[in-house]
Formats: C-alpha cells, sequence, structure tokens
C-alpha cells in the first residue's frame, strides 16, 4: 500500500543520516581528518592507482630457481660429508628432488647412510623431515628433500619473501605499502603517490643472499680452470674489481642466515664499511674457517653471486663479528646493510606487471571523472524534470542525490578502491537506477490508463513494478560478481562501485518515491496523476484487440 | 500546460507491429554478427598489453612543446625491441592535442629484462628528444597477460551461462535461450564495434562488455516480465500479437531508460579523457545494441519457440504478483 508506513520513513532517515556521516569526511582536508574525535568515521575515499598514482608490482616467486639451488647446496653438502668420512665415490648423480651417490666400495653403502641420515637431521619445527637418506641397491645412497618439503617449498617461499619485502620497504621509510600474496607463487606490491619506483624495485629485485666461501689457492687447479676445465665443486666468478676471475668453492661456509645484525661502520681509512656478527653456528663455523690453517688463504663474501671483496686470512676470528669492506658509500652501505638485516629472499623475485602512475596523471584523471560525473548527473536531472515534470521528476532527483551520497558513504566506509572505470560505473549505475524510477511511474501511467483512480494505480504501479525491479537489479548483480571474481584491479573497483550502486539504488529510488510520493498524495489529494495522459486522447484509441 | 512533462508528448499508446520486421532485422542481425566475429580474427582486435604483454609509457613535455615522434620512434627502433609504436595523444591536464604528449607501445624481447629495458629506453628516449617526464609505465609479462586475457573471455562466458541459468529459473526455458541469444547478439555485435573502431581491448574493455551484459538483460528482463503478465492476461491471443503488445506497453521505459544511459554515456566520452573514451564508446554502443535486440532478437526467438500456455497459468498461481488483483 502506499501509504506513509513510519518503518519507511525511518529506513530513509536513518540511510540519510548515515550517508552523511560516512560521506563527509570527503569533504575535509587530511590533517582535520586525522584530528576528529575518535568516534567520527575518518576515512575518505581510498582512490586506486590511476587516480591517486602510485606504483603496482606484480612479483613472481622464482620457485624453480630456488629448488634448484637447494638441490646444488645439497650436493656439495653430500660431496663434503663423504669426503669427510673418507668414503669414496664413483660418481654424483643430480636427481629432481636430491642426488643419487654411487659408492666405489659397496662395503661403505652402510657408513654412507649413517653419516648422511646425521647430515638430514631431525625434522624441523613444523614435524616435517625435510631430508631423507635412503639406501639404493647394493652400492648406491640417495639424499634428497622429502616430497612434502618440495611442496611446501613454494608456499613456504612466497610466505617468506612476502615478510622479507615487508621488513625491507619498512626500514626504508616508504608509507602505506600494501604487500599481498596472489594466487600460489605470486605477490602484489602497491604504494601509493609520491614513492619512487626505481627505489622500490632496487628493494625488492635483490635476493640479497650473503655466503662466505673459501677461495681456492692450488695455483694448478687455477690454471685448469683458467684454460676451461672447472673441477666440480668450484665456480669462477669474477673478483671484487670485476677484472680478475677467482676460483671460489661452491661451498658454503657461513651464509647470510647466520647474520644476526649488521650496521654501517667505517674502515681504518675511515671508508664506509658493514660490520657484522653472526649467531653462535655461524660464529663456530667462522671460526673454523679462520682456524691457524687456513691462514694466508683468501676467502670470499659474495652477494647474490657477486664477489663484493675477498679478504685474506691472517688470524683465526672466534668471536664471530666481522668487518665487510669493498668501496661502498655511505648510501649504497646503508641499503645494503638494510638488505641484510631485512634477510636474503628465499628465491629470486621476478617483475611480471608493472604499472606506475605518476601523482598530476592520477590528479588530471580525477578531474576529468568529476566533470564528467557532474556532467552525467546534470544530464540526467535535466531529462527527468523534463519527462516526467518537476514532482515526479524531482522526487526521482532526489532519490538520486540520496543515492549518490549512499555510494560514496560505502565505498567511505568499505574502503573499497575507487578507480577510472569506477567512476564511470558510478555514473552509469545513476542512470540505472533512474530506471527503476522510470518502470514504477510507467506502470502507474499503464494503471491509470486502464481507469484506476490515482491511489490505486499509484499503489499497484509501486507493488507490480517491484519484480521487474528486483529481477532487473540482480542481473546487474551477477555481472559485478563475475568481474569481482575474474577481474583485476581496475576492473574489481568498478564492479565493486556497480554492486554497491545496485543496493542504494533499490534503497533510495523505490523509498524516496514510495514517502515523497505517499507524502504528498495525503497532503495534496490530487484527482488526477500528474504524469497520466490527458483523458481527451485517451478516449480516441482503443485498447489493442484484446481480451477475454 | 501541454507538451510538459515530456512523458505526455509520448504516443500513449503505440502499435507498432515490431515483430512483422522481426525476420528482416534477423537477417541483417545474424549478418552483422558473422561479421563480426569474422572481424575478430581479420582484421583481429586492436589488444593492449593487458593482454598482449609488453609495454606502453605515456611521456609528455611541458604544454606548447612538441615531441618529435619520428625522433623518438627511431631512437627506440634501435633497441632491437621489434615493433615499437608511438603515436601522439592529447594532454591528459587540459585534452589538447597539441603534440606535447605521446604514448610509447613495445614487446619486450624473451629472455630480457623488464626493468633493464624500460630504462634502456628511458634513456634513448631522453637522448633523442631531450628532457621528458614519464607519467604513465605500465608492462605485462607474458605470462601474466596470457593468463589475463583467459581469465577475461572465461569471465565474459560465465556471465552468459549464469544469466542463462538465472532467466532458466526465473522463466521458462524458451525465454532463457531468447534472452540468451539476444545477449550472445549484443556481445558479439560490441566485439565487432571494437574491431570497426580500432578500440584498444584491454581489461577495461571486459568491465564494459561485462556491463552491456548486464544491461542487455536487465532489458530482456523488462520486455519478459510484461510478456509473461500478457500472456496470462490475454489468455486467448496470438503469441505474436502478445509479444507486439508487450513491447509496445514497455516502449516508452525502454526509450527513456536507454536514452537517459546514453546520454550519460557520451558526456563521459567526451569529458572523461583518453583513458575513459574507448571504455564509453564500447559502453554506448553495447546500450544501444542491448535495447535493439530486446525488441528484435529475445522476443521474436520466442515465435520461433513458442511457449506452452498453459504451463505458465499453472506455475503463475503461488506467484504474488500475477493476476489475482485484476477483476
Amino acid at each position: 500500500m502506499i501509504q506513509l508506513s513510519r518503518w519507511k520513513i525511518v529506513v530513509l532517515a536513518l540511510s540519510l543520516v548515515l550517508g552523511l556521516l560516512f560521506s563527509y569526511p570527503n569533504l575535509l582536508p587530511a590533517e582535520t581528518r586525522a584530528n576528529l574525535p575518535g568516534w567520527l568515521p575518518k576515512n575518505g575515499l581510498n582512490l586506486g592507482l590511476d587516480l591517486q598514482g602510485g606504483s603496482y608490482l606484480l612479483l613472481e616467486v622464482d620457485v624453480p630457481a630456488m629448488r634448484a639451488k637447494r638441490i646444488d647446496n645439497i650436493v656439495e653438502d653430500v660431496r663434503t660429508t663423504m669426503r669427510e668420512d673418507s668414503i669414496n665415490l664413483n660418481g654424483l648423480q643430480r636427481e629432481p628432488n636430491g642426488v643419487l651417490a654411487t659408492l666405489a666400495n659397496p662395503a661403505q653403502q652402510d657408513a654412507a647412510f649413517e653419516a648422511l641420515r646425521l647430515l638430514a637431521g631431525g625434522p624441523n619445527q613444523q614435524g616435517v623431515q625435510e631430508r631423507v637418506a635412503s639406501r639404493v641397491g647394493q652400492n648406491q645412497v640417495r639424499f634428497g628433500f622429502s616430497q612434502q618439503a618440495i611442496d611446501g617449498m613454494a608456499s613456504t617461499a612466497v610466505d617468506q619473501s612476502i615478510e622479507v619485502v615487508r621488513r625491507r620497504l619498512d626500514s626504508s621509510g616508504t608509507k602505506e605499502i600494501s604487500i599481498t600474496r596472489q594466487g600460489a607463487d605470486r605477490i602484489v606490491v602497491q604504494a601509493p603517490g609520491q614513492s619512487d619506483p626505481a627505489e622500490l624495485e632496487r628493494l625488492i629485485g635483490q635476493t640479497a643472499q650473503l655466503t662466505f666461501q673459501m677461495v681456492e689457492s692450488d695455483q694448478q687447479l687455477i690454471q685448469l680452470a683458467m684454460q676451461g676445465s672447472v673441477p666440480p665443486d668450484s665456480v669462477l666468478l669474477a673478483d671484487a674489481d670485476g677484472v680478475s676471475p677467482l676460483l671460489v668453492k661452491k661451498r658454503i661456509l657461513v651464509s647470510g642466515e647466520q647474520l644476526t645484525r649488521a650496521i654501517v661502520g667505517s674502515d681504518q681509512s675511515g671508508r664506509p664499511a658493514i660490520d657484522f656478527r653472526f649467531d653462535g653456528v655461524g660464529a663456530r663455523r667462522f671460526a673454523e674457517a679462520t682456524a691457524p690453517q687456513n691462514k694466508g688463504k683468501r676467502f670470499a663474501i659474495i652477494l647474490d653471486g657477486r664477489v663484493i671483496s675477498a679478504p685474506q686470512i691472517n688470524e683465526p676470528i672466534p668471536s664471530g663479528s666481522g668487518q665487510i669492506t669493498g668501496g661502498f658509500t655511505l648510501q649504497s652501505a646503508s641499503e645494503m646493510v638494510n638488505l641484510l638485516n631485512g634477510g636474503a629472499l628465499p628465491a629470486p623475485l621476478k617483475v611480471e606487471e608493472r604499472r606506475v602512475v605518476t601523482a598530476e596523471l592520477g590528479a588530471d584523471a580525477v578531474k576529468a571523472g568529476a566533470v564528467s560525473t557532474a556532467i552525467g548527473f546534470a544530464i540526467i536531472v535535466i531529462f527527468m524534470i523534463l519527462s516526467y515534470g518537476l514532482l515526479f521528476g524531482g522526487v526521482s532527483v532526489i532519490g538520486l542525490i540520496l543515492n549518490g551520497l549512499l555510494i560514496i558513504a560505502a565505498m567511505s566506509l568499505t574502503q573499497a578502491t575507487l578507480t577510472l572505470p569506477g567512476i564511470a560505473g558510478l555514473v552509469l549505475t545513476f542512470a540505472v537506477a533512474v530506471d527503476a524510477n522510470v518502470l514504477i511511474y510507467e506502470r502507474m501511467r499503464d494503471e491509470a490508463r486502464a481507469g484506476r483512480s490515482v491511489i490505486a494505480s499509484m499503489d499497484a504501479g509501486f507493488n507490480k513494478a517491484m519484480g521487474t525491479i528486483v529481477d532487473a537489479n540482480l542481473t546487474t548483480l551477477v555481472a559485478a560478481a563475475i568481474m569481482f571474481m575474474f577481474g583485476a584491479g581496475p576492473v574489481r573497483g568498478f564492479a565493486w562501485t556497480l554492486s554497491i550502486g545496485v543496493f542504494t539504488s533499490m534503497l533510495s529510488a523505490v523509498l524516496t518515491a514510495q514517502v515523497l510520493l505517499g507524502w504528498w498524495l495525503k497532503v495534496a489529494k490530487p484527482k488526477t496523476l500528474p504524469i497520466a495522459d490527458d483523458v481527451a486522447k485517451t478516449s480516441s484509441k482503443t485498447a489493442p484487440a484484446a481480451a477475454e | 500546460m501541454r507538451g510538459w512533462p515530456l512523458i505526455k508528448v509520448l504516443p500513449q499508446k503505440t502499435n507498432l507491429h515490431f515483430v512483422k520486421y522481426a525476420r528482416a532485422f534477423g537477417v541483417l542481425s545474424a549478418v552483422l554478427c558473422i561479421a563480426s566475429i569474422v572481424g575478430c580474427f581479420w582484421p583481429g582486435l586492436n589488444m593492449g598489453i593487458d593482454f598482449r604483454g609488453g609495454a606502453s609509457m605515456e611521456v609528455s613535455k611541458p604544454a606548447g612543446q612538441v615531441i618529435q615522434l619520428d625522433e623518438v620512434r627511431g631512437a627506440v627502433s634501435e633497441l632491437g625491441l621489434g615493433d615499437v609504436q608511438v603515436q601522439g595523444i592529447a594532454r591528459r591536464d587540459n585534452n589538447a592535442n597539441d603534440g606535447s604528449s605521446a604514448i610509447l607501445r613495445f614487446q619486450v624481447p624473451e629472455g630480457r629484462d623488464q626493468t633493464q629495458v624500460v630504462q634502456q629506453v628511458e634513456t634513448a628516449v631522453s637522448q633523442a628528444v631531450g628532457q621528458v617526464t614519464y607519467s604513465g609505465v605500465s608492462v605485462v609479462g607474458s605470462k601474466v597477460s596470457g593468463e589475463l586475457f583467459t581469465s577475461g573471455l572465461l569471465a565474459l562466458g560465465v556471465a552468459v551461462v549464469l544469466m542463462f541459468v538465472y532467466i532458466w529459473f526465473r522463466f521458462e526455458p524458451q525465454f532463457g535461450f531468447g534472452a540468451v541469444i539476444g545477449l550472445l547478439h549484443d556481445v558479439i555485435l560490441t566485439f565487432g564495434l571494437i574491431v570497426l573502431f580500432k578500440l584498444e581491448f584491454s581489461l577495461n574493455m571486459v568491465a564494459a562488455i561485462l556491463t552491456v551484459i548486464g544491461y542487455s538483460m536487465n532489458d530482456t528482463v523488462v520486455v519478459f516480465d510484461r510478456l509473461r503478465e500478457n500472456l496470462r492476461k490475454y489468455k486467448t491471443m496470438p503469441l505474436r500479437e502478445v509479444i507486439d503488445l508487450s513491447l509496445n506497453e514497455t516502449l516508452s521505459r525502454t526509450i527513456i531508460t536507454g536514452v537517459t544511459a546514453v546520454m550519460v554515456l557520451a558526456a563521459l566520452a567526451v569529458f572523461g579523457g583518453e583513458a575513459l573514451f574507448g571504455f564509453s564508446i564500447a559502453l554506448m554502443f553495447g546500450i544501444i545494441i542491448g535495447t535493439y535486440s530486446s525488441i528484435y532478437v529475445g522476443a521474436p526467438i520466442i515465435l520461433l519457440w513458442g511457449v506452452k500456455r498453459g504451463q505458465i497459468e499453472e506455475e503463475a498461481k503461488p506467484v504474488k504478483l500475477g493476476m489475482a488483483s485484476r477483476p
């Protein structure tokens, strides 16, 4: 019934108040907003990258590279263990999950297996036995990652990467960076506004894998390596000066994981350097490596496969602290310290997608969006008033204004991202919201044409149009839901705006019309429907060759 | 006052014989659909970097200064990136096409680092035409672009299927077929227009097409609702006449809503700048097509299939919005 039911007025008044409350922070400058009392909503619209400017990076964790590297380490571990236990090998064969060692002497199989079982250690904190050893045939042993460890590797690597990236970005001082996981092996980094995208990529792009490895001192082997036959347990790297090659053992003595702290210091001549300290395990291994029998040898400090420096061992260093020198500037030293303290990425990150929008471009987009929204809005207002007159047209315009208010309030409240296509969605929502009014009014006109009274035709107009309105809006909602599920970035923003618009337009267009027109009926007690056809015309045409 | 509200000017009871011309328009629609499908493969869609992969960079100089496009093209093509497109665009801040802004599009060759390639291009451009600002840079890897394309097409497919299911439940199967064929018609013709106007097919365009799907369904539902109601009301009237009657009865609403949407989208296309232009144009034409199809594709299909009218009557009884209130 078209009557002023109390709950409708309450709902309408409530939505008006809430709409005003949640949308008005948008009118305030940022500082005022921050100083509002705690119980007041503070959030303005959350502008997307294309409106605000900023950087978007989609990174992929290079899991295969990480797996390959871990298996490299396993091969070296096995080789070293076998050598230390004086077990002779006929061959080491690399496998997808580990390594297969063929023993020269089958009698040593038990000893080899025992040694590898010790190397494998117990299950980790999560109770997963990561590395497993097994006997194969009469003269082989297999050592490698368990299937469980391989399966979990990608997921763990992504989690760790997110952690590391967050630590690095936090300590770089850039604000409001969002880091989220996407799919199985991807990370999305979004930084708003002013931040420098190049710096962002420099911070994220480095693996920061720090290792200490021995440098081969056997001149004969070095000669051979220079001629092209590099021993299997070594690798040829460019020295810190970038010119002369250095033959470095593959075995990692100590790695960045054993670092407890790195700070910027200075060397004897006052140039920036990096002071570091190892944890207990690291300190012990470092002490072993610098033991007297290695005096005079060199070890290489390698970051991401690049030799930073290769100092000579002069005396044992039992304390586990040391210094890296190597032509740092103050900036590069502090960046490196930041990277080392943030920890190494478990795997390299590849930039798969990268979008950068400057703040100016964003501001221009906001301007264009605002102008076209205002013009679109004005067009609807003029058209509705021209079509349906001041009363009925005006009622739908009031509904539209309430609708706009509610959309802005809902988007501010939920902090949904408003993008440029989202603005287009908003404008289109206005056009579709008016459709609800059009459906109701046309229905009223139909009923009046069928000879009903004003009250009866308005009543029937609301009732009969409702089913159609719900149906029609549901289809838009389905389309929006699909955009949300499959879409990326700006499309999601569009979908969200569209869906919020569907809900608010149902509320505002229908309810506003019901309450305002109900009130008009009560006050004005009209004899004719202002939007009905002129009576004179009605009789001139007959209803279609009709019915029953 | 005569003539205002304007709604009084519209013929109050149109009696247009839509169905009579359905055959002719059906043939026209079929021809256009086939042309559109062919057009999607030849000359093909103008794929944006979202779906094709590669990089796009917007460069601009202060207003009034001109970027020599040939010089930019020459400098960048020396980097061995294959096909490099350089195109002048309107300034973002005042929409003026004074030659001070341009957009570069190129592919990042397999195996080369994205970041490095972008830096090389920036250096090359600066050397060729002096200091420029880079206002927007997008680089999409081939893997991601492939996934975006697949998920974009998947979204369109799922949307059509869900709409079909929805109409199937809400109406009768015949209505569902009519709606879905109308929907496919709209989607295909919108693709045709994208090809015809060489609009860039990007993620935003998929959003536009999905919205067209939503709107087209919206329009179809309004017509079908009326059709179903009239089928119950006029039990003996031939189907063809019921369809005509329903289309006529909903015509004023179809026109008012359609005109509103198209006008608003035209405003977006004109004032929304470069970024919204393609999007608004596609939406605008999509909505025009959607309006046309609910008159000339959706409803006539039902005529082809026919409707079991007794069945509708039975199902109608429990529905609240049925004929109970009629004397």
